[in-house]
């Protein structure tokens, strides 16, 4: 008799933790090993399962730049991809064969919360794929502002003015631009953030770019970027050890004032204001200075998106995390953990009054109206190669026009493995 | 009848379906991705799809800008790392076959590096090589020698890898010489110790008589240096720039961008070229053999 009840007992047991079980949902989000990343994550997901006690979110880590685009192709198309996953929106994301691979989600009621703007950069065929995961970004030049109060600099408007600056600079003995070759990605910024000043010179020339008709080896406007590079080695503006310094430790030497300026997506902020809170208030933005102080505004980098993979069994529980990332509750969650790096792009939200003064800066360019997206989300083709070929000129070993002539066969080469129309 | 039906007998001392499962694995992970990868090297493929396009990949893959210093760069990593494992190993197998003590010791401390991951290697290797803080820089500057950007510094980034490559490689050509060194019949030592010197005995005794031993060390290290991936990957990844790279990392690059038919041409580029260069020195070295 007991050992009746002690079985019957065992087994209602088993029927109700199966049954529980199949109630609990456990996905995985497939997030950059930034450490502004995983901190934004972890913050979503806590607050995410605190009201949804039922599903279970893991972080997994991945590494950025080229390394990570590898890894996030290889498993949507091996099929092997976590359930949801960040990306970048813009062109890496049409990279990834998003109608394939990444559950649409234009018919959801949370799109409407979004900022049209954002929209186009995680589109494809009036399908969307994506929600703005964190804030947009400018691209342009962190400065320490203690060094520019010592030696009374201003902020230049021109590259003429920035030239002098870093001359000034130089003479004081601080190397004046910091180069972090180390980790290739940064090596793009001096041309990648130099679009605004391009669309200024040469309106329209994302379009043709796209179509096959602007190259970069053949409009100066955009051959610029390169000859900054160019510039920047033979004048020997780079700190020492700029070969294989890495992102991180470049940032501290930003926060120490050991070097004065850093081109740089105001993405680093966050980082900077977590390993270095006692200096995030020394640094400061401005837009990278071009030809004339007339047309002079900041080059913006949209949020990166989270995406649902079409091989995820658990498609309804994913879209409630995704409505809960574009939700101004959604956003606040991660204010509260990291220091915004600009503004959201979910309507209703704000930035708190005590957002660094760099963040400030980025904002007075965006609400004065002089800002411009970046190349990558104007247009779907990027050239995997321009890191190298960035590092290659900013090391001396390639000059600024062959650098640009050999970028222009890397996007032939992307756009045709695209499939775009005429190339 | 019997007379005829012997020799068969002796010669087949195992049945054919002996070789199935070796066979089998050798098909499934070497001939069928090899077929398929001559294949996808003629195609525009994403993964999903392949669109045909003929030798296109082949043409691209030429005209690359950085495939004439990739290809420089592999056969130069080739050359030297295989050059200085044979004049780095074969004295090493010289004084640890001789009588000294601890030789069991000095062994296992050589070979221990054949044993640790390349990645490990690559990475450890790329912190003590840090110009400012790196321990051997460090270590250096005690000689008053001033620092030397190893891996920054783009005419001295492959160096520094091969070294390394060096380093981790040397055991394994040292175990290759010890053991043909061993294998020199003592005959010729006591003759060559008639003569007095150690130049006779290294010259005319262990120089030629454990050449099989050199060409194995040759061989086996020239090949993996045309193919070397890991340790390039793990220290610059083919950086500064392009200064490093060699046909693998300009093929994973490839790869990596997406560009999945052109890395295949890449790949079958790769296999060929191996051949080609490997093929007239193996039998080079055959021929030399059977002259001995």
């Amino acid at each position: 008799m007991i050992r009746k009840v002690l079985f019957l007992l065992l087994l209602s047991l088993l029927v109700v933790s199966a049954a529980t079980a199949q109630d609990a949902v456990t996905l995985t989000y497939l997030v950059d090993d930034s450490q502004n990343s995983q901190d934004m994550a972890k913050a979503l997901v806590e607050a995410f399962t605190a009201q949804n006690p039922n599903i279970t979110i893991n972080i997994e880590s991945r590494p950025g730049g080229t390394d990570g685009d590898n890894i996030v192709k290889t498993r949507l198309a091996t099929g092997d991809m976590t359930d949801i996953f960040f990306y970048n929106s813009g062109s890496l994301l049409q990279a990834l064969n998003p109608a394939q691979t990444i559950v649409d989600i234009s018919g959801e009621p949370f799109i409407a919360n979004i900022v049209e703007s954002f929209l186009p950069t995680v589109s494809k065929d009036g399908a969307i794929f994506g929600v703005p995961t964190g804030t947009a970004m400018g691209g342009g030049i962190l400065y320490n502002t203690k060094i520019y109060e010592q030696l009374g600099l201003s902020i230049p408007t021109t590259w003429d003015e920035f030239v002098a600056n870093n001359a000034a600079i130089q003479e004081a003995g601080i190397p004046p631009v910091l180069a972090t070759f180390g980790d290739t990605w940064t090596s793009q910024l001096f041309v990648l953030a130099d679009y605004y000043n391009v669309e200024q010179a040469v309106p329209g020339f994302a379009d043709a770019y796209t179509g096959n008709q602007a190259k970069y080896a053949s409009t100066p406007a955009a051959l610029a970027g390169f000859q900054y590079l160019q510039q920047g080695f033979e004048l020997g503006w780079w700190q020492q050890d700029f070969a294989t310094t890495r992102f991180e430790q470049g940032l501290s030497l930003l926060a120490n004032a050991e070097v004065a300026h850093y081109p740089m997506l105001t993405f680093a902020l966050s980082t900077i204001a977590t390993n270095f809170p006692d200096q995030a208030n020394d640094i400061g933005f401005f837009a990278q200075p071009g030809a004339s102080a007339d047309a002079n505004g900041a080059t913006i980098w949209m949020p990166a998106g989270t995406y649902i993979a079409q091989t995820t069994s658990h498609v309804e529980e994913a879209k409630a995390f995704l409505a809960f990332i574009a939700s101004v509750e959604g956003v606040d969650t991660i204010t509260a953990k990291v220091p915004p790096n600009g503004p959201y792009l979910i309507k209703g939200s704000s930035l708190p009054d005590t957002v660094l003064p760099a963040v400030q800066q980025l904002a007075g360019y965006i609400d004065s109206g002089n800002s411009y997206p970046a190349l990558e989300f104007v247009s779907p083709i990027k050239g995997p190669n321009l890191e190298q070929l960035c590092v290659a000129v900013g090391t001396g070993q390639m000059d600024a026009a062959t650098a640009a002539g050999n970028y222009d066969l890397d996007v032939e080469r992307q756009a045709q493995q695209l499939g775009i129309p005429g190339w | 009848m019997e007379a005829t039906l012997r020799p068969k007998t002796v010669l087949r001392t195992y049945p054919h379906w002996f070789y199935i499962p070796a066979g089998i694995v050798f098909a499934i992970f070497f001939v069928v991705p090899t077929v398929l990868a001559f294949y996808f090297s003629l195609t525009r493929w994403t993964l999903f799809d392949a669109t045909f396009i003929g030798l296109d990949n082949y043409e691209r893959f030429f005209n690359d800008p950085q495939l004439t210093a990739g290809l420089r760069n592999t056969f130069i990593y080739a050359v030297l790392t295989s050059g200085l494992k044979v004049v780095i190993a074969l004295p090493l197998a010289m004084l640890l076959t001789s009588s000294i003590r601890l030789k069991g010791l000095f062994r296992g401390i050589i070979f221990f590096p054949v044993l640790v991951s390349t990645v490990a290697v690559g990475i450890t290797f790329g912190a003590l090589m840090q110009p400012s803080i790196g321990l051997i820089n460090t270590a250096l500057g005690v000689f008053g020698i001033p620092r030397i950007d190893w891996l920054g510094d783009p005419d001295l980034a492959l160096f520094s890898v091969a070294l390394v490559d060096v380093w981790k490689g040397v055991g394994i050509a040292m175990v290759i010489f010890i053991a043909g060194i061993l294998s020199i019949p003592l005959d010729y030592f006591d003759a060559a110790r008639l003569e007095g010197e150690t130049w006779i005995k290294f010259r005319y005794v262990i120089l030629p008589l454990s050449r099989n031993a050199t060409f194995t060390v040759i061989l086996l290290s020239f090949i993996s240096g045309l193919r070397t991936f890991d340790l390039i990957w793990t220290m610059t990844r083919g950086g500064p720039g392009f200064a490093s790279d060699v046909l693998t990392s300009v093929i994973y690059k490839q790869y990596q961008a997406g560009f999945y038919g052109l890395s295949a041409a890449g790949n079958v580029v790769l296999f060929v070229l191996v051949t080609i260069l490997v093929y007239p020195l193996m039998r080079f070295f055959q021929r030399v053999e059977i002259e001995l």
